[in-house]
């Protein structure tokens, strides 16, 4: 039997080698091992702590052959130079008839496989709505205690990246020159307002420099006159990758953490719910807007499952 | 008219082809010996055959060249190596066949040093480096540069070797390694031209005005080496189809017109994808009949012939198994009348037809390659084709649609006298032979002049760097040669420029698997079981140790298990030790698949054991590839669960059996 709050205790004390342990936990399904993981969870909730997470969730997504993998190799590199460590929780989208997927993303991502301060763990989401695997969300949660930066990174822009702006404290999608998806996407308000934009491929020169400039003229008109565009270029010699650490950075200094933490919890107490009871669930509540004002009614410092057990009760009362 | 005008025969005998045997290993002496005894044989060439160190640009005292030093090649690590290999072997008269790619600049070089060394001026030399890239990156895997660079140090042996070693055949675009990974005869011609175009282009580019006078000149020293499978007419027709789209394009996309630089050069080694492990004497038969393919018509004929071994599927031969095999291409074109005839399917409807079918299936097959933006960039489209094209053919043999003589029927056999000696009818290299290179590279490197390296490394970076398209690396590559440079530096010195690159896997894109094939469906269902009662989908790790590049193997069981329902982390080729342990460890998976063909098993499935110990990771250890009958009790004394070999055809059972195999490991197995 995995002893749950034992693990906990070890990632609470940033003891990162309990990382393999605890995603295997957190990644199960069966009762008791659900038992344990909530009992993980609890070592590293704001109640135990007495403050949030202090890792930095950062969200990363953006449409297949953007050069998202050489962006988090160049990304992997410039934080462990400053010493940060860093887990990185690649959701693959594939799903297939036979339920079985290929995650290829590991061998894409440059890092030397000697150095205990990277942690990469690869899941597939299955059929799951949102965009996250089953238990990315918690993971993300849990390895936020013991390492300094955790990246979701997950395919797509627009519409299935919701869950990730739930979870991470600040989210970056990436968009390759001439592509234009991000910005009939931001035009039309199929995509919210990511916290920073990451155009890649600047070397191609021209075609770069007006995808960033179309991109922040897009997000003036929309009234965002923070939100930073940064163009990188992952091939040699590179460039941009210190702007985007310091960006990532400034979002998340300038940003109300407990807040966001607290929606977050919500939110994913909600699609918990959702997915286990669907929408029939939902009308038991009084729809999805009733129950999220329900949600911020209750004390701020319960865990999702408390929340989700919350929510329960009132669905049968 | 003369009786001379009626005779079926031609008015003089052809002569026959350049016979070669693709050979070498252990150490350069040993090979030269080789060699030595193939050409006192009647064998009329050389084809050298490198390890994986030197084809991937390490010293064999490199931390990847582990286990590899030796084994499927010989080492070359500096010109004294070289001049060792050559001893003895005019190389004013001699023709070498180098199968040689990412280093092949490199070992061109070595060879032209060698030359000087023995009095040969560069002029006089005759031979071909493989220094096809594309194939690399889809089917072999032995490249080390990301694809442009790669694609320049291509361009720049040409406008070299076209000047200055004007008898040399500077690329040989490969057709043979698709058909090993799959490929149909369409896809193969299809590819095959793609990557010529890309080729000729990148030269175009590299000569700048110089073009306009040498295109010509390039466009006839380029030759291909092709495969030739079982289906010998087909295969025949195949070739006859190349010749015509090889003329097409020089006269139209590079305004070639003297015809004998039109004309459509091959050299060809015979199918190995189709031995069987299976009572491998059958093999025999088939590489006799492949050979037909590239002989019988004289409008096709191949320039130069290597066969496989007989006993290629078992493990690697020795001379005499490579002897049986020149003595049947000996056979051929002595015995036989197939050198007096002119070309003997001249008015077949039969073969234009075919050749008809070809062609148009070809030219829409390029035409899909050129929208991808041609050969480099269309590399993950024809990669995951080729992917694709393998999973079909092994489910046709799966199947018995496709049948194989002694593997899927006729399988009863009496025992074979032919491998029962103790080494199970292979040579098998010794074990010492990677110390004493270490050894060797390491007084290599104390005993030269340490300046004079660093100097002409530091003028190979200055002009790897160089943007300006008269800049050619072979110059700096040359001196760095003879400057006593080993094939690591090299090779790090260009790495340190160009970046290291990873191929695509092709497997991501991979078509599933139709539905209610071959047991499949009740398979998913016992992982759909396995997964209720471990809490999670079933997780495996299927990778390649070691600088073996041959992928066939992994991307197949990962495609399949994949379409049983289980979660596939696929790590590709190349792998360390420690990065398969971390990988492991961090995945989380329930059990891990090893593939291994260049016979380095011996030494590198034990030390990823003992770091996946020292990583504390439980799971189970499955190995598949050229594995002998003789090292499966030890592989499975040093901790493997389960071997497989060719022989086991049915992937559809070893992914069951791994099934099988993580639920007992586990302690969640199905209830008896």
């Amino acid at each position: 039997m995995i002893d749950g709050a034992e693990i906990g205790a070890r990632l609470r004390e940033r003891d990162l080698t309990a990382a393999p342990a605890a995603l295997n936990l957190l990644e199960s399904t069966t009762a008791a091992d659900r038992e344990q993981a909530a009992a993980l969870l609890r070592e590293v909730s704001p109640a135990a702590l007495g403050q949030e997470v202090p890792g930095h969730i950062v969200g990363v997504t953006g449409p297949p052959g953007a050069g998202k993998s050489t962006l988090l190799s160049a990304l992997l590199h410039t934080w462990r130079e400053q010493d940060r460590t860093v887990a990185m929780l690649a959701v693959d989208p594939s799903s297939r008839r036979s339920g079985g997927s290929l995650l290829g993303d590991r061998a894409r991502i440059d890092f030397d496989p000697a150095d205990r301060g990277v942690f990469i763990r690869s899941t597939a989401a299955g059929e799951r709505l949102g965009g996250l695997a089953w238990g990315t969300r918690a993971a993300a949660q849990a390895l936020a205690a013991a390492f300094d930066v955790v990246v979701i990174e997950t395919v797509g822009v627009g519409q299935a990246e919701t869950d990730i702006a739930d979870v991470a404290d600040t989210v970056a999608v990436i968009v390759q020159p001439g592509s234009g998806d991000a910005l009939q996407f931001l035009k039309s308000g199929i995509m919210e307002i990511p916290d920073v934009l990451v155009v890649t491929k600047a070397d191609l020169g021209q075609p770069a420099i007006s995808a960033r400039r179309d991109l922040s003229a897009a997000l003036r008109s929309l009234g965002s006159r923070t939100t930073p565009v940064v163009a990188v270029s992952s091939l040699p010699p590179p460039s941009g990758v210190d702007e985007l650490v310091v960006a990532l950075d400034e979002h998340r200094a300038n940003l109300n953490l407990p807040e966001r933490r607290l929606q977050a919890r919500r939110a994913g107490a909600l699609n918990d719910f959702v997915n286990d009871h669907g929408e029939r669930g939902l009308r038991a509540l009084g729809g999805r807007t009733a129950a999220r004002t329900w949600l911020t009614e209750q004390y701020p410092d319960l865990d999702e499952a408390a929340l989700v057990r919350l929510l329960e009760g009132k669905m049968g009362g | 008219m003369s009786a001379a005008e009626h005779s079926p025969r031609l008015p003089e005998r052809d002569a026959p082809w350049m016979m070669r045997t693709y050979a070498g290993h252990s150490t350069a002496a040993a090979s030269n010996e080789l060699y030595r005894r193939n050409l006192a044989k009647g064998q009329t060439g050389l084809s050298v055959a490198f390890d994986l160190p030197t084809q991937t640009g390490y010293d064999p005292d490199d931390e990847l060249a582990r286990g590899e030093v030796g084994k499927v090649g010989v080492p070359i690590a500096h010109r004294g190596d070289m001049a060792a290999l050559m001893e003895g072997i005019p190389l004013g008269e001699m023709n070498t066949s180098m199968t040689i790619n990412a280093t092949a600049a490199w070992l061109l070089a070595l060879y032209i040093v060698a030359a000087e060394q023995q009095g040969v001026p560069q002029e006089q030399l005759q031979g071909t480096t493989q220094n096809d890239i594309i194939k690399e990156f889809l089917a072999r895997g032995t490249y080390a540069f990301p694809p442009a660079p790669s694609m320049r140090l291509i361009a720049d042996t040409i406008s070299y070797t076209v000047e200055h070693v004007p008898k040399w055949n500077p690329i040989n675009i490969c057709s043979y390694h698709l058909q090993e990974a799959g490929a149909t005869p369409v896809q193969e011609i299809a590819y095959a031209m793609s990557n010529a175009i890309a080729v000729l282009d990148a030269a175009r580019e590299r000569l700048g005005p110089k073009a306009d006078d040498l295109m010509g000149e390039v466009f006839g020293r380029i030759s291909f080496f092709v495969n030739a499978g079982v289906r010998f007419i087909e295969e025949h027709a195949k070739l006859r189809a190349m010749a015509i789209l090889w003329e097409e394009l020089g006269r139209e996309r590079y305004g070639v017109q003297d015809e004998r630089r039109l004309r459509f050069r091959y050299g060809v080694q015979v199918n190995s994808l189709g031995l069987t492990e299976a009572q491998p004497e059958n093999n025999v038969q088939r590489i006799v009949l492949e050979t037909l393919a590239v002989t019988l018509g004289r409008q096709a004929r191949a320039r130069a012939i290597q066969l496989p071994a007989w006993n290629e599927a078992l493990g690697l031969p020795r001379p005499w198994d490579q002897q049986w095999s020149l003595r049947i291409q000996q056979v051929m074109a002595y015995e036989t009348d197939m050198l007096e005839y002119p070309d003997i399917f001249a008015g077949s409807k039969v073969m234009d037809g075919l050749v008809q079918e070809l062609l148009t299936g070809a030219r829409e097959e390029m035409a899909v390659v050129q929208e991808h933006g041609g050969a480099v960039e269309a590399v993950p489209y024809m990669k995951a084709a080729l992917v694709d094209s393998h999973r079909e053919r092994l489910r046709r043999i799966e199947s018995g649609e496709q049948v194989v003589v002694g593997q899927n029927r006729f399988a009863e056999t009496e025992p074979s006298p032919l491998t029962d000696d103790a080494e199970g009818g292979i040579l098998v290299v010794d074990p010492a032979v990677e110390a004493q290179q270490i050894e060797a590279v390491r007084r290599w490197r104390a005993e030269r002049d340490r300046s004079e390296v660093d100097s002409a490394l530091a003028e190979l970076a200055r002009v790897a760097r160089s943007e300006d398209p008269r800049e050619n690396l072979m110059l700096p590559t040359i001196a760095a040669a003879r400057a006593g440079a080993t094939t690591g530096e090299w090779a790090q010195t260009l790495r340190d420029v160009f970046g290291s690159y990873r191929a695509p896997t092709g497997v991501g894109e991979a078509a599933g698997a139709p539905a209610g094939d071959g047991g499949l469906a009740e398979l998913r269902e016992e992982v759909a079981h396995l997964q209720e009662r471990l809490g999670r989908r079933p997780k495996i790790l299927v990778g390649k140790p070691g600088l073996d590049g041959h992928s066939n193997g992994a991307e197949q069981i990962a495609v399949r298990a994949r379409d049983a329902g289980m979660d596939v982390v696929y790590e590709g080729i190349r792998l360390t030790p420690t990065q398969i342990a971390a990988s492991a460890l961090q995945e989380g998976v329930h059990v891990i698949g090893l593939s291994i063909l260049s016979g380095s098993h011996r030494e590198l499935i034990p030390a990823v054991i003992e770091a996946l110990r020292e990583a504390g990771v439980q799971a189970p250890v499955v190995v598949g590839g050229i594995i002998p009958e003789q090292d499966v009790a030890p592989l499975k004394q040093a901790g493997v669960a389960a071997v497989y070999t060719p022989k086991d055809f049915d992937i559809t059972r070893i992914v069951r059996d791994i099934v099988e195999l993580v639920g007992e490991r586990s302690g969640v197995g199905a209830p008896a």
